[in-house]
């Protein structure tokens, strides 16, 4: 029962501590994607893959779109935190208009 | 509680729009086809348009309070996006984004890396917080977070250095879009832009504004796909023209070498297309991106749409979408830039005087193309501008050539041989552009001024009808204020557009992200370094301006937050621990905004 107790109280400050860690993380990703990666253009454009040189490619479109991925498995990770940590919102369809 | 009609059948609505703009631009084309001239075309899609948004605006007036403020909460995740995308991009966007990266080549980039990274740093840091907390407006969650009137009236002035300017200029677009497509004066433009913004803001204030967004959005984006898709589907054979310009890519900078080879270019003057380092120094590259990416993150005009989902789980997501939706057009505007390029160093560079393309004079007759230093109004004028130049052998060089941004993404249709209806196309974008942006910014203003101010610090116990009568006044206001300047062509600010991000970075970003992540942040810290903040950018970009003091390291003014932001971090954080930490009320009060599921903070922007 204790251990119930104690694990009950540690389980929004669990999911805190996952949370910033979580967002540690995001924008270091972040932090690669637009400034590291066009810091290197003028490396990566020896490569050419379509008539595109890679840095160019990188920083015009590729970057942008892995931002995007990025995000999206961020908000997905972000819920499954939240619905682990116990404090997620209900689910809109079993919110019921009436009982709001 | 209240079910939003709009809301609930969103999806049909927006669906039966979308089918209708396609019938009309098709309807349009038939015309076009059948003789009808231009100009009447344009002005056909244009008023459509127009009748479209102010439709809506009507349909969705309100007399609630929270449906003034925060559209009732419960805009769905994907609207929220999609309005979110057109509150975010403005006319300058969706025409001049294209142009600087032409003019700017490689490092022109740093505003796409820019302003995509400040949509990461919303969903992560800020939005679902500000959501769960409830607030009307940011300097309503300024104050209640950090206590006092303090908070809430820095967050004012604040939001009113960044978002005023921002207005002017949309109206400013709005006159020069009309002018230029419309065939009407610069004024009467800003005037319907105006009465538009209004009869979109006033009757619904941010449920209309919604709506409408949402729409606008439908119409820019068509705008600003349909005229690239076409070109490259006739020279790809593939609509998906973002992948396909690499080829375009290739021919650009094997032009260049050409041109230096023959003369025809500067070495000290030709931004080659594809090196990074070529307009702006590493350095100012960066800092840049920063600026721009933390700027976005703190704009509030924009933070406010998230407060306006029906859930944090939504207002998480709809970051999600809106990053997605701008994609759709930040993707396709360096497609838009190597198209013009090389159609430039094609046809244009190294023509004769006497055999350049039609467009030229079209847009040298509005004085966006100079060549040898005068409007290429016509042939005869530009071959007695050339005439007196030095060194003129009767070919046109790179240097004689200067084309104003704005031409990139109007003149495309013209270059590709495209119907008219296109060209009416990308007016009506651009004018959901602007229209959208400056809705979402009056009401930020409006709303600030009439919450904060009025409601908040002078007459608490206003009753609703009052609150938004009194708000509806200042957004009025406001609306005409900004309008009669931009009529006024007020080039010096103008130019303070650019500021804008980094005062809402210096000035916003570190009081929120501190506010919401670090429990121990003080009042007196989030104020002081709100202030420092703000105030050291501020006081950057109008002594390099204005005050001829010397750049620090180099950094342009356009980034001056990259010196106001450690400023007003490191002063948020020293004040906050010298003062004593925020009470257990405060505390738990943090505590609880941070989980999505529980009450909110606030209840109709009520403590």
């Amino acid at each position: 029962m204790i251990g119930y107790g104690k694990q009950a109280r540690d389980l929004p400050a669990r999911r805190w501590r996952r949370t910033v860690g979580l967002a540690a993380v995001t924008i270091v990703l972040l932090a690669v994607l637009v400034l590291v990666v066009p810091a290197f253009a003028d490396r990566l454009n020896a490569v050419v893959i379509a008539g595109f040189p890679l840095g160019y490619f990188m920083a015009a479109q590729g970057s942008l779109l892995l931002v995007l991925l990025l995000t999206v498995w961020f908000i997905f990770r972000q819920e499954r935190l939240d619905r682990e940590g116990g404090v997620a919102e209900p689910e809109p369809f079993d919110a019921g208009e009436d009982i709001r | 509680m209240r079910t939003d009609k709009f809301a609930s059948h969103a999806g049909q609505l927006y669906g039966i729009i979308a089918a209708l703009l396609a019938v009309f631009i098709a309807g349009l084309i038939v015309l076009e086809q059948i003789g009808v001239p231009g100009p009447i075309i344009g002005f056909l899609l244009v008023t459509a348009t127009l009748a479209l948004y102010a439709g809506i605006a009507v349909a969705s007036r309100t007399v609630h309070v929270a449906d003034y403020y925060v559209a009732g909460r419960q805009v769905p995740a994907l609207y929220n996006g999609m309005a979110t995308a057109a509150d975010w991009m403005s006319g300058a966007s969706f025409i001049g984004l294209a142009g600087t990266l032409y003019m700017l080549g490689f490092d022109g980039l740093a505003y796409l890396l820019g302003w995509v990274g400040g949509f990461v740093l919303i969903a992560v840091l800020i939005a679902p917080y500000l959501r769960k907390f409830g607030a009307f407006t940011i300097p309503d969650f300024l104050a209640a977070r950090f206590g006092g009137h303090a908070a809430r009236l820095t967050g004012v002035v604040v939001l009113f250095a960044c978002s005023f300017t921002y207005v002017v200029a949309q109206f400013y677009a709005t006159g020069l879009i009309a002018s230029r497509f419309l065939g009407i004066s610069f004024e009467t433009g800003v005037y319907v832009g105006l009465g538009t913004v209004l009869v979109c803001s006033l009757l619904g204030g941010m449920r209309s504004v919604t709506w409408t967004q949402a729409a606008q959005y439908l119409v820019l984006i068509i705008a600003f796909m349909l005229p690239v898709a076409i070109l490259s589907a006739q020279h790809f054979g593939v609509p998906v023209v973002q992948f396909a310009y690499g080829e375009a890519l290739a021919r650009i900078a094997a032009l260049e070498q050409q041109m230096l080879a023959s003369g025809l270019a500067d070495p000290a003057t030709l931004v080659r297309h594809l090196v990074p380092g070529e307009a702006l120094d590493r350095l100012n590259f960066t800092a840049l991106i920063v600026c721009l990416m933390i700027g976005t993150a703190s704009l509030p005009h924009l933070l406010m749409r998230f407060l306006t989902t029906s859930s944090v789980r939504d207002a998480r997501r709809s970051a999600g979408w809106s990053l997605g939706f701008i994609l759709l057009l930040y993707l396709t505007a360096p497609a838009y830039a190597a198209f013009a390029k090389l159609e430039v160093y094609q046809n244009v560079i190294g023509a004769g005087l006497q055999a350049l393309p039609d467009w030229i004079y079209s847009y040298g007759r509005l004085g966006l193309v100079e060549i040898c230093g005068r409007a290429a109004a016509s042939a005869a004028a530009v071959r007695e501008a050339c005439a007196a130049m030095p060194e003129n052998t009767g070919v046109l060089r790179l240097g004689d050539l200067a084309i104003d941004r704005d031409v990139i993404v109007l003149a495309l249709p013209e270059i590709a041989g495209l119907p008219y209806v296109i060209a009416g196309l990308v007016a009506a974008g651009a004018l959901a552009a602007t229209l959208s942006t400056a809705n979402g910014l009056l009401l930020a203003i409006g709303n600030a001024l009439g919450h904060d101010v009025y409601y908040r610090v002078v007459d608490a116990r206003a009753p609703a009808s009052r609150r938004l009568l009194v708000a509806r006044l200042f957004l009025l206001a406001s609306a005409t204020l900004a309008a009669v300047l931009a009529a006024s062509r007020p080039s010096d600010l103008l130019s303070m557009v650019a500021w804008a991000f980094s005062l809402a970075a210096a000035g916003f970003f570190p009081a929120l992200v501190l506010g919401i992540w670090w429990k121990r942040c003080t009042a007196a810290g989030a104020v002081s370094g709100m202030l420092a903040g703000f105030g050291l950018t501020l006081a950057y970009l109008v002594l390099t301006q204005y005050g001829g003091m010397a750049e620090w390291f180099g950094i342009r003014n356009t980034s001056a937050a990259i010196f106001g932001l450690p400023v007003g971090f490191a002063v948020t954080i020293l004040v906050s621990l010298l003062t004593p930490a925020p009470s257990r009320h405060v505390q738990a009060m943090v505590e609880e905004f941070r989980k999505p599921a529980g009450r909110p903070g606030m209840l109709d922007g009520a403590p």
